[in-house]
């Protein structure tokens, strides 16, 4: 049983890398702890593959330390790591048996027959492999292949994490969550730490209590699902998470006032000061398009901007906005009618976001709203 | 990288001591495999080598012993080949009729190897399966009626006879290799394209063609390489207009026994043209086909 | 996938077919014909029937050139198909060594064969060639002019070192089409190297073998212009094989009827093996039983 911790990893695929657009990795911590469901969340080519990769040992860091149970285990190979992994195409062995396939793993380390016996069929039944052990796994169906690729993860009782490379990628949707469900099953059964990548959102929320969202290298945002649909830590995050994304306006500070192009826009103190105090040019506010107030009549505090395009989805309509140079969308519910022409938006200041670099703020919120 | 400090970090425990012996493996195992290869390398060269060194040495070197390098440095044979018309025509001549063939066996191979991979039809397995086994005609079988054939339709000594008998062997072979490539690609690409419009022709030379063009390049290596290569028909078919090199080549016997130096020479520069195709298509190969049905 | 029926493809088959069939059929009628014949000159001609293919099966020499050439053609199979797979495995797989090592491996497949018999003649001559020289210095007499068992040792050598590279190449291609996943999917099953092998490997080679396999078995059975340069047949007739002994009887003596009989006796033993063979790895693969440890 492992707890596995990358202590300021960084990888480049290069020989020498130099910039830090050489790295795959960039410098990062980051702690799994044992028996937690995780997922790995970001966009094609943010390095998610790499690092479980080298959490694996297929791949060795480039600087840094992976440890297990705070052993450093860098240089161990694969098969000396306990650790199992089930990767984006189903990898089945063609010439066996779905039993044989279910065997092997324990057959390589010499387990005595009985014992192999014993695990095969329990985790063949968990899977709902049974009916196909006698079979030959080429002629099975893809998500068929894909819960072989897993069980050879899970009959080795010396396996103390598995690691899923987008493993849902090749089978039907109406399958999809399916064996979603069935690996949260096996998660609470085995209690065997569990980290998934992918890159649909919905994916990780589902499957996962914590989720790490990737960017560029790094983990930019380590939390539950409401964690990061509530408060995401780097506008990446907001981006990324919901749908649509989050609103960014880029704001100045200008005659003591916040500014949105030439829009003034009302903000707590707190929200000010911080503003104020930021060390850089590159401020944002970010507010989730559901937290958005849209008002057809001008209200109170409320900032106005063009309507731009409706896109009515039944329960809720999707408003595009302008704002000056800024796009925006909000959410409107169905029991409100959508504005035409002109809107008028507040952002209720327990939901907007201070971004300075695109790093979240934390800011002191005023007593009472 | 950092092996002393995982022996710090690890126990003495025996499991630390496998796994410190698993991670010994690759790199010893990385250099066993070098050395093997090495030399197999050493295998395939040598014969070429002594090849070469004969190439450059004066005949009175060759005869007079064995020296393992050429000490008498000498590119006589070499400017007697590019001197002699009788010599370099040579290999105009195979380059020619290899050329014709190559263009011939893939024009007709590309639509017969698209029916194959795509549509059903009376007798289409006969068919193929009649293909492959002209693929093992002996050539030495067909040499007689060959030597007939085109010299009754007149095209003995001409470069088009090698091509043609060539295809004897050439565009099964083509078909089969392209039919591979071909049914990997899905036929939705097909359909797709004949909803937008695109006629046929159209078709299959935009869209088509330069989606197997890994295919086709592996074909076109297998096809230089059998008709280069191949001997008894290419001579039997030949006089004097159209004569491959290798047959040239057997008349080095002289009166005062056989040119070594001339001969090696010869032989060196009919083993250039092959390198610079496998240079060509090196990648496709690399990238990895299956040949034939599954 | 499935096929559309569709009987208009024969179109697209017609220029190849044409041309496979001036090029196959018309000469191999010619062949045909004169097998059942008795050719004394343009004119004069007699049926004989059955006659010479009962002649030429029941020749000595003929026999025992069959016998020669499957001892040559399994003897090369046997070196040649573990050489080629272990070579494959042995080859780089990225980088300029890749291409490298693909170039000088593939070489020898791109010499013209009776080239390939002298660079083998020049490099086995006990005055002048490395090789023959050196088992000379050696203490061994080589020489294959005067003994079969060099002369044999020698054209097998010499096929191994032609055509190995054909069925490495055929077998690389065939690693190569192995996606990464397995090799880390196995490294993680604590998989050994045989296990890799046996289990990832050999099943994805099955197919470029079974070509390879037959490709070599139908030219070594083919083979002419290498051991005629290098040996010449002899000594005696001890590396004579069936597509000299063709050669010699149709152009040398121009024994029209019995070497045409003797083409289609040919042609049809290689038909028969390759189908045989063929036949034999399709069921194999169907009916393996369950493939465990």
């Amino acid at each position: 049983m492992a707890e596995i911790a990358l202590k300021s990893l960084a990888h480049s695929y290069l020989d020498a890398p130099g910039s830090p657009q050489d790295y795959a990795i960039r410098e990062m911590d980051h702690v799994w702890h044992q028996g937690g469901a995780y997922a790995l969340l970001g966009p094609s080519g943010c390095g998610k593959s790499t690092l479980l990769n080298i959490i694996s040992g297929l791949l060795e860091p480039t600087r840094g330390d992976v440890l297990f149970d705070g052993e450093r285990v860098n240089a161990l190979p694969p098969e000396a790591r306990n650790i199992a992994q089930v990767f984006q195409f189903p990898v089945i062995y063609d010439t066996m048996t779905v039993y044989d396939n279910l065997a092997f793993p324990l057959r390589n380390v010499k387990t005595p027959a009985a014992r192999v016996h014993e695990r095969v069929m329990e985790v063949a039944e968990v899977l709902e492999l049974t009916p196909q052990l006698k079979r030959k796994a080429k002629n099975l169906t893809a998500d068929e292949k894909q819960k072989v690729s897993m069980g050879r993860g899970l009959v080795r009782d010396d396996v103390s994490a598995i690691l899923f490379d987008e493993p849902l990628t090749v089978i039907d949707p109406q399958l999809k969550w399916k064996l979603r469900r069935k690996l949260k099953e096996i998660h609470q059964r085995f209690e065997i730490t569990m980290v998934y990548v992918t890159h649909d959102q919905l994916e990780a929320s589902t499957f996962a209590d914590k989720i790490a969202v990737m960017y560029e290298g790094q983990v930019v945002q380590f939390g539950t699902p409401r964690e990061l649909f509530e408060t995401p830590n780097h506008t990446f995050v907001g981006y990324f998470i919901g749908s649509p994304g989050m609103n960014f306006l880029e704001i100045t500070l200008r005659d003591d006032r916040v500014r949105v192009g030439d829009s003034a826009l009302e903000v707590e103190e707190g929200m000010r000061r911080a503003i104020e105090a930021a060390p850089s040019a590159n401020v944002k506010l970010g507010i989730r398009p559901e937290f958005i107030e849209v008002h057809e009549a001008p209200v109170a505090g409320g900032i106005e901007a063009s309507v731009e395009h409706i896109q009515d989805l039944g329960t809720y309509a999707i408003v595009d906005l302008r704002l000056g140079d800024t796009s925006l969308k909000a959410r409107v519910e169905e029991d409100q009618s959508p504005p035409t022409g002109r809107a008028y938006l507040r952002f209720p200041a327990a939901r907007l976001g201070l971004y300075v670099d695109e790093y979240r703020v934390e800011i002191d919120h005023d007593e009472s709203p | 990288m950092g092996e002393s400090e995982m022996t710090d970090s690890t126990s003495n425990s025996p499991a630390a001591d496998a796994r410190r012996r698993r991670q010994a493996r690759p790199v010893t195992r990385q250099w066993r495999k070098r050395a093997l290869m090495a030399t197999y390398i050493v295998f395939v060269l040598l014969p070429v080598y002594w090849l070469l060194n004969m190439s450059f040495q004066s005949n009175t070197e060759i005869l007079g012993g064995l020296t393992l390098w050429p000490e008498d440095f000498t590119l006589e044979h070499y400017a007697k080949i590019f001197t002699d018309a009788n010599w370099y025509m040579g290999y105009v001549n195979s380059i020619t009729y290899v050329a014709m063939n190559m263009a011939i066996s893939i024009v007709v191979a590309l639509p017969a190897a698209y029916a194959f991979s795509r549509y059903q039809f009376i007798g289409d397995k006969h068919l193929f399966f009649w293909l492959l086994t002209n693929l093992m005609a002996p050539p030495a079988v067909f040499l007689l009626p060959y030597f007939q054939l085109y010299y009754t339709v007149g095209l003995f000594d001409t470069h088009v006879a090698v091509a043609l008998a060539h295809c004897l062997f050439n565009i099964p072979l083509a078909v089969w290799i392209l039919e591979g490539f071909m049914s990997g690609v899905p036929k939705e690409i097909d359909e797709t394209a004949f909803i937008d419009g695109y006629s046929f022709p159209r078709f299959f030379v935009r869209i088509f063609v330069p989606m197997i063009s890994s295919g086709i390049g592996v074909t076109l290596f297998f096809l230089f390489m059998f008709s280069w290569v191949e001997l008894l028909l290419a001579s039997t078919l030949t006089a004097t207009n159209a004569q491959p090199i290798a047959s040239v080549m057997t008349q080095t016997k002289g009166a005062s026994g056989i040119d070594w130096g001339t001969l090696a020479a010869a032989g060196a520069l009919t083993i250039l043209p092959g390198i610079v195709v496998v240079y060509f298509v090196r990648n496709h190969i690399a990238k990895g086909f299956a040949l034939g049905r599954t | 996938m499935t096929k559309v029926r569709n009987n208009h493809a024969w179109w697209l088959i017609l220029p190849m077919l044409l041309l496979v069939a001036f090029s196959a059929i018309i000469p191999l009628m010619t062949v045909v014909n004169y097998s059942v014949q008795d050719v004394f000159d343009a004119n004069t001609r007699f049926f004989t029937g059955t006659e010479w293919f009962r002649e030429m099966l029941n020749d000595p020499a003929l026999q025992a050139a069959v016998l020669r050439q499957f001892a040559f053609s399994l003897t090369v199979l046997a070196i040649e198909v573990p050489l080629g797979i272990g070579i494959a495995l042995l080859m780089p797989k990225k980088g300029w060594q890749a291409s490298a090592v693909l170039i000088l491996v593939t070489m020898p497949l791109l010499i013209p064969w009776n080239v390939v018999g002298s660079i083998w003649q020049i490099f086995t001559r006990g005055d002048i060639g490395l090789m023959g020289w050196s088992l000379r210095e050696l203490g061994y007499g080589y020489n294959i002019t005067a003994s079969p068992v060099d002369a044999w040792a020698t054209i097998i050598l010499m096929d191994v070192w032609h055509w190995t590279p054909l069925i490495a190449l055929l077998c690389y291609s065939g690693l190569r089409s192995i996606p990464d996943a397995y090799y880390q999917a196995a490294r993680i099953d604590r998989a050994s190297q045989w296990s890799v092998f046996r289990y990832i490997q050999l099943p994805k080679l099955t197919n470029v073998l079974v070509i390879g396999v037959l490709l070599r078995f139908m030219h070594s059975f083919m083979i002419y212009a290498e051991p005629f340069v290098l040996t010449g047949g002899g000594p005696g007739s001890s590396t004579t094989f069936l597509s000299q002994s063709l050669t010699t009887m149709a152009i040398g003596q121009q024994d029209l009827g019995p070497s045409a009989a003797f083409s289609l006796i040919y042609f049809l033993i290689i038909l028969l093996v390759s189908w045989v063979f063929y036949t034999a790895i399709m069921n194999m693969q169907k009916d393996k039983p369950d493939g465990g440890v």
